[in-house]
């Protein structure tokens, strides 16, 4: 069944259906929908401008790229300034040397500090670092975290269980051109002996869209 | 005066924070938008503009992949490289190739 | 292109209603804030969206707004902030 985004669709009693309003034929048009993608799928491999096997590659190296490869830059930038210092200056070339590339997009990698948490959105489509992090969650995709998260993004941050400190200024990054934003979140505390990869396991993809804060260990 | 897509600042309900796995026939249509902005098909810049035409009432009803196989053919159509018959066919195929694979 | 903007110049957004593909949003027009970053100069993607190549090549730039200044009843704190990027043909120097 595919996903339904929108708050459209929920919140109404069954119990209250009025008798007057026709029956929606939504899902009709879903079923439409999962027929034309199959059908155009179908159309573009027999006219040869794709192969089954391009689509399948595709879809293989996209599903590669998960949060875990964002949460290991971010725990060799804990580790290591210097290295932390290049992934700041320039978020596109300091990922080179995890052999990732961001092709026509540019990376810009935003620090917390005590100071400042940073988030992302964008409120026009759903541009996101794929490159780093893979596909975006189904939420960063929907009508509520994109006209929220610019307007009231304190509230939508308690959605996610996070509440971010009155002192603390918090900067809201709305993607709006080819820059795609990662946060680089604040390394918790207590966590001076841990390894690399123990540090990776308390990143989840949630604290770099900035929805979110590592696990304390 | 916003296009559809353009809802910054609106006001929403509470956001659905549960994971929704990604499905297969989504991964479809992303690689095929993927393969085809990097085949010179079509710029993602069209593909967006191509979301935002589908117009108020189509955007809130189609998911988010759906608006996405929407723009999908109606560019490819314009573009002429493909064909609404040929669609609209292979739509009837597919249909009747479902139906026969129902238990 | 017009002439460039550096970090810490206050800009005003253009507040215009053009149809078509347009990548500033509603939201953000007529809105005052401040360049932190310029961030390179990139081809139109207003122009790119109808299939050409969106040349010349426009600047982008990163403009800070106070939250409290887009949002009438903003209730957030006082210091809280929106960053966005944003093509130089919609941006004045105050």
């Amino acid at each position: 069944m595919p996903e339904h985004a929108n708050a459209e669709h929920h919140g109404h009693g069954h119990a209250e259906q009025a008798p007057h309003a026709p029956p929606q034929p939504d899902e009709k048009i879903h079923s439409y929908y999962q027929v034309l993608g199959l059908a155009l799928k179908a159309l573009l491999i027999e006219k040869g401008i794709l192969t089954a096997d391009e689509i399948r590659r595709t879809i293989e190296f996209r599903d590669s790229i998960t949060p875990a490869t964002g949460a290991k830059i971010v725990a060799r930038a804990w580790t290591d300034p210097a290295f932390k210092a290049r992934l700041i200056a320039n978020g596109t070339e300091a990922i080179e040397e995890f052999g990732l590339d961001m092709g026509a997009t540019h990376l810009v990698v935003v620090e917390n500090t005590p100071l400042v948490h940073n988030m992302i959105v964008c409120t026009l489509c759903s541009c996101y670092p794929r490159n780093v992090l893979g596909l975006p969650p189904s939420w960063y995709k929907s009508r509520e975290y994109r006209s929220r998260a610019v307007r009231e993004p304190r509230a939508v941050l308690a959605e996610f269980g996070t509440h971010i400190p009155g002192e603390t200024e918090v900067r809201v990054h709305d993607s709006t051109a080819d820059m795609r934003y990662l946060v680089l979140p604040m390394r918790p505390a207590g966590t001076e002996r841990m390894s690399e990869d123990e540090l990776a396991s308390l990143i989840s993809r949630d604290c770099m869209i900035g929805v979110s804060l590592p696990q304390r260990p | 005066m916003r296009g559809p897509h353009d809802i910054g600042g609106l006001p929403a309900g509470p956001v659905d924070t549960e994971p929704h796995a990604t499905t297969f026939w989504e991964k479809q249509i992303d690689a095929i938008n993927q393969l085809l902005a990097q085949k010179g098909y079509r710029r993602t810049d069209e593909n967006r503009r191509y979301v935002e035409m589908l117009g108020h009432d189509v955007y809130n009803t189609l998911t988010y992949y759906e608006r996405w196989t929407a723009a999908l053919s109606c560019v490819l159509i314009d573009k002429g490289v493909l064909t609404q018959d040929e669609v609209d066919a292979k739509v009837a195929q597919v249909r009747r190739q479902l139906g026969a694979d129902a238990p | 292109m017009g002439q460039a903007l550096s970090p810490g110049v206050r800009v005003r957004v253009r507040e215009d209603y053009p149809p078509g593909h347009i990548r500033t949003p509603v939201y953000i027009r007529g809105k005052e804030g401040m360049v932190t970053r310029a961030l390179g100069t990139f081809p139109n993607p207003e122009v790119l969206a109808l299939g050409r190549d969106g040349l010349p090549k426009k600047a982008l730039y990163e403009i800070r707004f106070k939250q409290k200044e887009l949002w009438p009843d903003y209730a957030g704190s006082e210091a809280d902030s929106l960053d966005i990027d944003i093509y130089e043909h919609w941006l004045a120097k105050i």
